[in-house]
């Protein structure tokens, strides 16, 4: 993790405390609330204490695409029956080490680079980075131009190739425009998980943990910490907010 | 030899055939337009695109054209930066069929977004750190300045600034051409790509396309209009498109030697130039198109002298300079993103998102048509800049040229 994590690592620690010793006076011992200190209003700008990241243990990723299926149910991604032009925000991967034979298996998806490719190649800015980590397309000003397509390590991104139907109201999409993963954030703005961490756990895999990469006391943080964890193409140097075990 | 005082004209009359030339180029600029809007209205699912290769064959074409505009200017510039006085009296179409050709493409390269309606988002939003809004302010800067060298040229009162402006104009090109080879050479991901070698290739090759396109209108107007044209001129021309085409092929043969030595680039090395896991195509048009057809015909048609032997073998000389631009163009941009992203070094990777297979990509009539309309718009341009601006001198005969001199 960065210098800029372990600065503002004391202050948080003291600010988690103090709202752990809260919830702890209002709940019964045992319960845990997620997120105590990030709740925020609406209206309220998103700041850069926080990062958001994903840690996949893909010795616990079994053969199933429950992760997918929550995406896409939650983000309204239709198949539209054509596998080479409908959108994927996440994918299950399988890799098979060719002198070993060790099979891997593991979703991907946008990875929330701290330097994303996609957002230094977007004319519009249409493609952003929220101070938080969360990598965006702005649908408004998003011109279609697929340069970010181009660029992204990851193949994370997918074109509206056609007119969309059964569109989410919190993930608006149109034909003509690009879309990917957006770290569920309208969920983890209202202190849930991303849907596809949801299913995971709920399927009783807990392959995927979502929590903040700069705080030291985070679930992701420990669990980094402990067992360490692998960017995908760490040799491009774009600090990813995905990280994954057991590769 | 005296020097002769050029004399320029605009078309007077109509040419037999220059209507219906005009006609049919105005046509197919109007079929390209409205494959664009069936583009527009069905989405990009009427095309061969899909989200393995995002950019199709109206990249090609409009990364063609704009390749080719820079080099277009070439001729212009060897006249007004490098003093060579036989190139003067070709400075004017250079610089209109520069313009031209800037135009067809960025024609075909905004037709062809998701959102074409939202171009001006460009101008709201900027994002300096994209390679395409430099683009932007390239291309738009260089339709601009070679207007004013066009003017400078034409208007005998601004001539003595038309060197300063060619000059501005010839590094303008310069930089346009590194803006445009490094759409490519920063895409940091793709195994074809993230190569700085990129933007002095593009140049180079610049100079090949820019002026065999030029020598095929130039021979095209002064045919058409009877006007005559001297051995001078087209051997001159002739024997440049020669070392350009060589200088082209310097810089793709350092590209893959450089490739072929990173152990790293052998996969995608295999992929282009063997065929390899699926890059049939790629290294069918490569070899085939982009260097035999592309290439070395032409180098040993010039260099053996069977070239200069008719108009029409020069003519065919250039054509083929041309196809072979389409195909590399068509290498580069399909064939780079076709080859899988390399996500797991030394693993088989599979998906229901097409990973670690070759992109598969069959271009659409729709697609063609577009790439062709800008095509078709910028010779309609250059047919119609001719017609009623004097661009082109009434006499390019030998005696009128002269090659030794330098001013």
């Amino acid at each position: 993790m960065s210098s800029n994590n372990e600065s503002s690592g004391s202050r948080r620690t003291f600010l988690k405390g103090g709202a752990a010793v809260a919830a702890g006076l209002a709940l019964a011992p045992g319960v845990r609330l997620l997120g105590v200190a990030r709740a925020k209003p609406d209206d309220e700008a998103v700041t850069s204490a926080v990062r958001w990241g994903l840690l996949i243990d893909t010795t616990k990723c079994a053969d199933c695409e429950v992760c997918v299926e929550a995406c896409h149910t939650e983000n309204g991604i239709e198949d539209q029956g054509n596998p080479a032009t409908t959108p994927q925000w996440i994918r299950k991967l399988m890799a098979r080490d060719k002198s070993t034979g060790h099979v891997v298996t593991l979703p991907m998806m946008c990875q929330h680079c701290e330097h994303p490719p996609c957002v230094d190649v977007c004319p519009t800015g249409a493609s952003f980075r929220r101070a938080d980590g969360i990598v965006l397309v702005d649908r408004h000003i998003c011109i279609g131009c697929r340069y970010c397509m181009m660029a992204c390590p990851y193949k994370a991104r997918s074109f509206e190739h056609e007119k969309v139907t059964g569109q989410a109201p919190h993930a608006p999409r149109g034909k003509g425009t690009v879309e990917a993963c957006t770290l569920c954030v309208h969920r983890v703005d209202k202190d849930q998980q991303p849907a596809c961490v949801e299913a995971c756990n709920a399927s009783g895999h807990g392959a995927m943990v979502f929590g903040d990469l700069k705080d030291p006391n985070s679930a992701i943080s420990n669990e980094l910490t402990r067992h360490g964890g692998t960017q995908i193409r760490a040799d491009l140097g774009l600090n990813t907010g995905v990280r994954y075990r057991g590769l | 030899m005296a020097k002769t005082r050029i004399k320029y004209l605009s078309i007077e009359g109509l040419p037999k055939g220059y209507l219906l030339l005009l006609g049919v180029l105005g046509l197919l600029a109007l079929v390209g337009l409205l494959a664009a809007h069936h583009m527009e209205t069905e989405g990009h699912i009427v095309t061969g695109m899909n989200n393995q290769i995002v950019w199709g064959l109206p990249h090609v074409f409009a990364v063609f054209l704009i390749v080719a505009a820079s080099g277009a200017l070439n001729v212009a510039s060897i006249s007004s930066v490098f003093k060579r006085s036989l190139y003067k009296p070709l400075a004017r179409l250079s610089g209109i069929v520069a313009i031209a050709l800037l135009v067809g493409g960025l024609m075909v390269l905004v037709l062809d977004l998701g959102r074409p309606d939202r171009l001006l988002v460009t101008i709201s939003h900027v994002n300096p750190k994209s390679i395409f809004t430099w683009n932007i302010l390239l291309y738009s800067g260089f339709i601009g300045i070679v207007a004013v060298y066009l003017w400078m040229m034409m208007e005998r009162k601004m001539n003595p600034y038309s060197r300063p402006v060619g000059i501005a104009a010839f590094l303008w090109r310069l930089i346009l051409t590194t803006g445009t080879g490094s759409i490519f050479g920063f895409l940091v991901a793709r195994q074809g790509y993230d190569a700085a070698i990129y933007a002095p290739m593009f140049i180079i090759m610049s100079f090949a396309y820019g002026l065999a396109i030029f020598m095929l209108v130039l021979m095209a107007a002064y045919n058409l209009t009877g006007r005559p044209l001297g051995d001078k001129v087209v051997t001159r021309l002739t024997n440049l498109l020669a070392v350009f085409i060589a200088s082209a092929l310097f810089f793709v043969a350092v590209y893959h030697l450089t490739n072929l030595y990173a152990t790293e680039h052998h996969g995608w090395e295999a992929f282009v130039l063997l065929g390899k896991n699926g890059g049939g195509v790629y290294a069918a048009v490569f070899w085939l198109v982009q260097i035999l057809l592309g290439s070395l015909l032409p180098m040993a048609m010039i260099f053996s002298g069977v070239a200069l032997r008719s108009r029409k073998l020069v003519a065919l000389t250039a054509l083929l300079v041309i196809i072979g631009g389409f195909g590399q163009m068509y290498v580069t941009i399909i064939g780079g993103q076709s080859y899988p992203l390399v996500l797991f070094p030394g693993a088989e990777v599979t998906s229901s998102f097409h990973d670690g297979v070759a992109g598969e990509y069959a271009p659409s009539l729709w697609e063609f048509l577009l790439g062709l309309g800008g095509f078709s718009l910028a010779l309609a341009i250059i047919a119609f800049a001719v017609k009623i601006l004097p661009f082109l001198p009434e006499s390019l005969e030998d005696a009128v040229v002269d090659p030794h001199h330098t001013d």
